[in-house]
């Protein structure tokens, strides 16, 4: 087996404090699919162009292929599993309400991505919104109705 | 069937898993014991192998095995062929080509499969590929069309030499030769369709099992099409009978028509597991993907219209190659094939004569990608009719309102031997025109002046070619009268499992929730050909119409057993069966409960209650509409903004108007994706693959996109299915590269140019400007 070097990561995903030793250039996307089974998060490229494996990190978005599992020692990750306890998140509904998905592939890394904006932007109009999920690809839906959701997600958010 | 019936914008059923990150997608497959496939590619466009050291491979750490293409000859492997030629229906012959799953003596082109590392982990498998030396003396390489069918072009195939792999022609020779010599006005255009790849954000994947004890496979891939990979697979590779093999394709991140192929990494995972006794999975990178995924499009043509003088059409004249890549792989006849025959689209032209060369390159094989011909053909036709408006000073409205075929016309039989049934075209233009509000736009133009920018639109039509092939559905019902369908389509983001079990709601009175969808599993559903050609909601549809006929026939027998009454006094409507003038009924369900008594034959009948439906000889279905596309050019930098975008679709009879219109949406963004942005590009010198990453093959993203399309429904119902469905996958595909590409040059005529070719990038559009404006400078 592997002869390279590894090291302990300590995380907090979802919730829950994880330890595990891992090879030291296991992406974070690999660690959370490979070894903690959380297979929501994606790998749709290897350039860091697609967005499929955006997660959060101290709640920031970012794409889970660029950055190793031990980069986010000590760090808190959220995943799409992670998001909501019930998977009811206003995102997640609206995501339904507005068809804003098709083959779903897309879709964790676009809900992170746009969990994310929220965050940060409570009440983004259609250009916040277009600008934030630049880097997440949809091959499927024109991204019309993802724009759409992210807003009506939005106005349920602050009531 | 107030909710949940035909025509309900009903939420997706599927949605629920994937909008929590439960998706099954085949990488989310993991078996125990399981090795890992890393694919060793050509690095070479055309060369002959010299050598393949596999030595230092198999001594990295974790490899398990290391396997060539001698390796499969000596286990008796076959390889990959087309699905079909177009002599196997009464065309002209061509050069069949298989493709090995690794190829031994000569590679052709970039991506070529040549040998396949299994290891512990997939990184392992990964950087002992990266060891295998392969030694290939190169030969001369062709990337184009073009430049294959020049006089002394290298062959890519020494069986084919000229490389023209076979031509067919459609139309009438005279008659269009005819029209020519009598027009008044003859236009004429060089039309390049750029080379594109389908990019489903899924890359594919394959995981095979092997089964030592009953000598079976177990295929996990992510396919459109798992019956007919299958096939190719038993048949052709393995040469064991199908029996033997269980294909599963369980969600699957999007398709495009990419994904409806056998591919060789299909039969290496399965192979490999048979020699090595464990599961073994192979992940496509999106590097790889884009090198060795089938492409799409990639046509030129030499395109003539003929016109009277008051813009009438009266002859079409095409002669057009299209790249076939380095082997006829899966349906890339259909392409070919649509290309011409949909050309007349929604016009009535009385003379029309093409001709399409499939051209084998040294570049990865082009297959059916979302609209497969039709927007080539498509494409092909309204540059023609816009540039016939500008050469005749006539309105681009106007020349095609002279045109279009009326909607009294129907049925309709184009020169290319291709009858529409229905179809309103003027009304299909005259409302996107509404939609869009055509008759404000001089005063858009004035505002986008006084900012300095270029303002260009256009309106086109469009008419697709909707279901191809036959197709089986199955409805069983268990003790409880539940149903689950078992669909012989394959969804993968088509919505197929929230559709299909509306109409069986509306067809049964089955309550929605008690109606369960399965597909993409050959040991589940008994037969099917998947997903591709907007050929679900014809095919499936009718099929699952005729599954649902013979339920209500079996049930009616039944039923009248149970309420002691003839059969012929037992009505069915809205989900009941009822002794004529009696308030005698049973619920559907009820009636198929009764299939699981538990002593004899219930009713006489049967123990379960299982049916099936077929389609099959069904016309193809004509689905059309109109967009309009404005745009702004900045001249300063080439940046296109599209500022509005409105399509009217007629899609037949709706069954679901929320999916319709994420088909459309989505089918319009892909096709802006070619026309603005997509290219595969090779070095014409060698073959070298330069769009290799998505770092370097643009892809449309949300900021590229209109900020909102507006999209109408039109349903004139389709007169050759019972449903009076029309196809709705590829429409917006078909449609939105023309439209657009003729609103940007209506913008750009303006400061000269007259012509530009697909992606519309700015620096294209920056070039083009630039250029024309020192062809001004000259002439002045």
């Amino acid at each position: 087996m592997s002869r390279e070097p590894t090291s302990r990561v300590e995380i907090e995903v979802n919730g829950q404090i994880v330890a595990h030793d891992v090879p030291n250039r296991t992406l974070l996307v690999d660690f959370l699919r490979d070894v903690l089974d959380l297979t929501g998060t994606h790998t749709g490229c290897d350039t860091s162009q697609c967005g499929a494996c955006t997660v959060h990190l101290d709640g920031i978005a970012i794409k889970s292929c660029t950055i190793f599992a031990v980069q986010a020692h000590d760090k808190v990750v959220t995943t799409i599993e992670g998001l909501d306890p019930d998977g009811r998140h206003p995102l997640q509904t609206c995501f339904q309400e507005c068809h804003a998905l098709q083959c779903g592939f897309c879709t964790p890394g676009m809900i992170m991505a746009a969990a994310s904006l929220l965050n940060v932007v409570p009440e983004p109009d259609a250009e916040d919104v277009r600008e934030a999920l630049e880097g997440n690809l949809c091959r499927c839906t024109g991204y019309q109705p993802i724009v759409e959701a992210v807003l009506r997600a939005s106005k349920e958010l602050a009531q | 069937m107030a909710g949940f019936g035909i025509g309900q914008a009903v939420l997706r059923g599927e949605d629920r898993r994937f909008i929590t990150g439960k998706g099954r997608y085949v990488d989310d497959v993991r078996l125990p014991h399981m090795l890992h496939a890393a694919v060793v590619y050509s690095s070479h466009a055309h060369g002959l192998i010299r050598s393949i050291d596999t030595h230092e491979a198999k001594q990295a750490p974790g490899v398990v095995a290391v396997l060539t293409g001698q390796d499969a000859l000596a286990d008796g492997l076959g390889g990959l062929p087309p699905y079909f030629m177009p002599s196997d229906m009464g065309g002209p012959p061509g050069h069949r080509t298989i493709r090995p799953i690794l190829v031994t003596d000569r590679v052709r082109c970039v991506g070529d499969r040549v040998a396949v590392v299994i290891a512990q982990s997939a990184r392992e498998a990964r950087e002992a590929a990266s060891l295998v030396a392969i030694e290939i003396a190169p030969l001369a390489a062709v990337t184009t069309p073009a430049a294959a069918t020049t006089p002394g072009a290298p062959a890519v195939w020494d069986e084919c030499p000229g490389n023209v792999c076979f031509t067919l022609e459609f139309g009438n020779r005279e008659a269009t030769d005819r029209a020519f010599a009598s027009a008044s006005l003859v236009v004429a255009l060089t039309i390049l369709n750029n080379r594109i790849s389908a990019n489903p954000i899924e890359p594919r994947v394959a995981l095979g099992t092997y089964d030592a004890a009953d000598d079976s496979f177990i295929l996990h891939t992510s396919s459109q099409n798992p019956h007919g990979v299958r096939h190719v697979l038993a048949q052709s590779v393995f040469g064991l009978p199908e029996s033997r093999f269980r294909v599963i394709s369980p969600d699957v991140g999007g398709g495009f028509g990419m994904k409806a192929d056998a591919y060789p990494e299909d039969a290496l995972v399965l192979w490999a597991s048979r020699r090595l006794g464990r599961p073994v999975k192979w992940v496509s990178t999106r590097s790889e993907a884009l090198m060795g995924d089938n492409h799409g499009r990639d046509q030129i043509s030499e395109a003539e219209l003929a016109l009277d003088d008051t813009g009438r059409a009266l002859g079409l004249r095409v002669r057009a190659q299209q790249g076939l890549g380095a082997y006829v792989q899966s349906a890339a006849v259909a392409p070919i094939t649509y290309a011409m025959r949909m050309l007349p689209g929604v016009y009535d032209i009385p003379a029309v004569h093409c001709s399409n060369s499939a051209v084998f390159t040294n570049c990865s094989p082009t297959g059916p990608y979302r609209g497969a011909g039709r927007p080539e053909a498509c494409f092909t036709l309204e540059r023609l009719m816009d540039e016939a408006a500008v050469l005749l000073g006539l309105d681009r409205v106007e020349i095609r309102r002279r045109n279009l075929i009326p909607a009294s016309a129907m049925p309709h039989t184009t020169a290319t031997g291709v009858t529409y049934d229905s179809g309103d075209f003027a009304q299909m233009m005259d409302r996107c025109l509404v939609l869009a509000d055509w008759d404000g736009y001089d005063q858009r133009t004035a505002d986008s002046e006084s900012r300095g920018l270029l303002r260009g639109r256009a309106v086109t039509t469009y008419l697709e070619s909707a279901g191809v092939f036959n197709e089986r559905m199955e409805l069983r019902f268990d003790p409880e009268g539940n149903v689950t369908i078992l669909a012989g389509t394959h969804s993968h983001g088509q919505g197929h499992a929230t559709v299909f079990p509306q109409l069986v709601h509306e067809w049964l009175g089955v309550p929605y929730d008690q109606i369960r969808y399965l597909q993409g599993d050959t040991d589940k559903v008994a037969f099917g050909r998947g997903t591709y050609a907007a050929r679900s909601s014809l095919l499936g549809g009718t099929a699952l119409h005729a599954a649902a006929q013979s339920a209500i026939a079996q049930a009616r027998t039944m039923a009248a057993a149970l309420l002691d009454a003839a059969e012929t006094e037992i009505d069915f409507a809205d989900g009941l069966f009822s002794v004529r003038g009696t308030n005698r009924s049973l619920a559907f369900v009820d009636v198929a409960k009764a299939f699981f008594r538990p002593m004899g034959k219930p009713g006489g009948l049967s123990l379960g209650f299982t049916v099936q439906g077929t389609a099959g000889g069904e016309s193809p279905n004509f689905p059309n509409g109109a967009h309009v596309c404005e745009v702004e050019v900045d001249p300063e930098t080439g940046a296109i903004h599209i500022d509005r975008y409105a399509v009217v679709d007629d899609v037949g009879h709706v069954l679901n108007p929320m999916v319709c219109e994420g088909q459309i949406v989505g089918g319009i963004a892909q096709g802006l994706g070619q026309a603005l942005i997509e290219q595969v590009v090779y070095d014409p010198e060698n073959g070298q693959l330069l769009s290799g990453s998505f770092s370097d093959y643009g892809m449309p993203r949300a900021t590229m996109m209109p900020l909102h399309i507006q999209s109408e429904l039109a349903e004139i119902p389709c007169k050759t299915n019972p449903l009076g469905v029309k196809g709705v996958g590829e429409s917006g595909t078909i449609g939105s590269p023309a439209t657009l590409v003729n609103a940007v040059l209506d913008a750009l005529r303006s400061v000269g140019v007259t012509d530009i070719t697909m992606p519309l990038t700015p620096v294209k559009v920056w070039t083009a400007i630039e250029q024309a404006r020192q062809t001004t400078r000259d002439a002045a």
